[in-house]
């Protein structure tokens, strides 16, 4: 059989262009994707963000410094309390603030749970995107059993308000131990759990491996942090190479991936779980009694001054850029969220890429757009 | 324009770690040809610049390899009415080293080179700056509206936007 071919005036001539979103459940939130293809090929592709802007670091300054938590709890709303300590950490390095010990220990406790959380979700909605409906199940099972131990912790499953400058809100409930022990050992049987379902399955490896790749300079050039840039092979963890809170006591592994794929990017995720358990175990084993709180006054005025701090939260690197005049309101915050970086690079990764693949490279960068937008 | 002096090191907080006292004694040797300013804020090497050097010293910060700067942390705007300042918050992968870039721009005609064209990743930022403070990131590919949506009119970032004075309904 002869293919018949039609003459084009141009050889790479581009004649559809794909609008996804921004309603779409596939883009995790508000956001518009558009595509431009040839056949099945991606040719060009312009992410269109801002649905979900609320002028956050606006708001901040009309706020006083214990009112800016609150909005810094929904900008990563997946992980609230990451948000939280990167505004703390902030405020007390403007201050040169002395943390009690076991507020840094619940600081450690309570963020790399809320870490677990987010993979957990990225787990069981990455599944989603390939096809898989079971994984979305098991990812939730145990997120909302994190989910519970915060609701005894802070009050609320989400939006917790619970990092404070100076320490957290109030002292872990009684129980707590015991709450632990038995949150770890479902976790950690769960993450085995979730792993065997989704990581073996040879249409996942088919779908996964190979696709959308990134190599580590141009993930550098991007500014891309976080599981998307060690899963090209840079292995950067601000808990690791700019410690911050009482990170450089314990003894966990920084996964790298190699190839900078999609598989690469889900399998770091995994294996950070596994590393996050690990943190709790030791601090668990070392957190003793004491205060939760640091001498700090009511109203808070730090010093006229500028600070960047950086902290690791589940997407990458998170910073804030804080500007005060001495005021009890900051003069400024600028938040350098992790995917809004992380986002840019969808452009470079969708180049040749397969229409049907596209859903997956996006799902893998792990995106949430309240901390995109601000 | 007056440059203004970069802060007087804070009372409270971090100092200057090995690896910043080292940077901030290459520096000036580095940019021995730039008309810049240099000083520190807490831990971190501050160099003030000229607005139209921006880009020059950003491609040296990038590509002298002893600098080796290949991370762009952040790009803000700050408005301090009187100026604009833009702070690009730099690191260094290999080098483990950070250092903060500032210009000032005049408040009624705020005009930057992009830097785009150094780190890929600088680009929307500087579209957002340009969203939310009106900087014009001369050269940039394409300033078009990235956070608000087309059509808004002002500058949101600005202190002049009224923004807190609304009634409660």
């Amino acid at each position: 059989m002869q293919v018949h071919q039609q003459p084009t005036q141009q050889a790479d001539a581009i004649d559809l262009m794909v609008n996804m979103g921004p309603q779409h459940p596939s883009t995790h939130g508000v956001f518009r994707l558009v595509i431009w293809v040839d056949g099945e090929r991606i040719v060009r592709a312009e992410p269109h963000i801002g649905y979900l802007h609320r002028g956050s670091e606006k708001l901040c300054e009309g706020e006083s410094y214990g009112q800016v938590i609150t909005l810094f709890d929904r900008l990563d709303y997946v992980a609230n309390l990451n948000s939280e300590l990167g505004f703390c950490l902030a405020v007390e390095k403007l201050m040169g603030l002395e943390i009690p010990e076991r507020a840094e220990y619940i600081r450690v406790i309570l963020c790399e749970l809320n870490r677990i959380a987010s993979h957990m979700l990225f787990y069981g909605v990455y599944g989603l995107d390939i096809g898989a409906m079971t994984p979305v199940l098991y990812g939730f099972r145990e997120r909302e059993r994190v989910q519970a131990l915060f609701e005894a912790v802070t009050g609320a499953r989400m939006m917790h308000n619970y990092i404070r400058v100076g320490g957290v809100k109030e002292d872990l409930p009684d129980d707590f131990g015991r709450r632990m022990a038995t949150l770890t050992d479902q976790l950690r049987r769960g993450i085995e759990e979730c792993d065997e379902l989704l990581s073996g399955n040879e249409m996942f490896l088919e779908r996964t491996r190979g696709v959308g790749v990134i190599g580590p300079e141009d993930a550098v050039d991007y500014g891309v942090s976080g599981p998307g840039l060690r899963a090209s092979g840079v292995a950067e963890d601000v808990r690791v190479s700019e410690p911050y809170g009482i990170y450089d006591r314990f003894e966990f592994g920084v996964p790298v991936g190699s190839a900078g794929d999609c598989w690469d990017r889900y399998y770091v995720r995994v294996e950070e779980m596994r590393q996050s358990l690990a943190i709790i175990d030791q601090a668990m084993e070392r957190m003793e009694p004491g205060p939760i709180m640091a001498k700090v006054r009511r109203i808070l005025r730090p010093p006229k001054g500028e600070v960047y701090v950086r902290s690791e939260s589940p997407r990458g690197d998170f910073g804030v850029f804080l500007v005060s005049d001495g005021t009890d309101k900051p003069y400024r915050v600028k938040v350098r969220a992790p995917s809004f970086a992380n986002l840019q690079a969808i452009q470079h990764m969708l180049r040749d890429a397969y229409v049907a693949d596209a859903v997956i490279i996006l799902g893998s960068i792990d995106i949430v757009l309240g901390e995109v937008d601000r | 324009m007056a440059r203004s002096r970069p802060r007087a090191q804070a009372e409270a907080g971090p100092r200057l770690d090995e690896r910043g006292q080292t940077l901030s004694a290459l520096l000036p040797s580095v940019l021995h040809g730039v008309d810049a300013s240099f000083g520190t804020a807490l831990d971190e090497v501050v160099v003030v610049v000229e607005p139209g050097d921006v880009a020059e010293v950003c491609r040296i910060a990038r590509q002298d390899p002893a600098l080796d700067f290949d991370y762009l942390r952040s790009l803000s705007v700050v408005d301090y009415v009187e100026r604009l300042e833009v702070s690009y918050h730099l690191l260094s992968l290999g080098k483990r080293h950070k250092m903060v870039v500032k210009t000032n721009l005049p408040p009624d005609d705020p005009r930057v080179p992009t830097v785009t064209g150094v780190w890929r990743g600088a680009n929307w930022y500087e579209r957002e700056g340009h969203d939310l403070f009106g900087v014009l990131f001369e050269g940039h590919p394409d300033l078009s509206p990235l956070l608000l949506y087309d059509g808004f009119e002002g500058h949101p970032g600005l202190r002049s936007f009224p923004f807190h004075e609304y009634d409660e309904w």
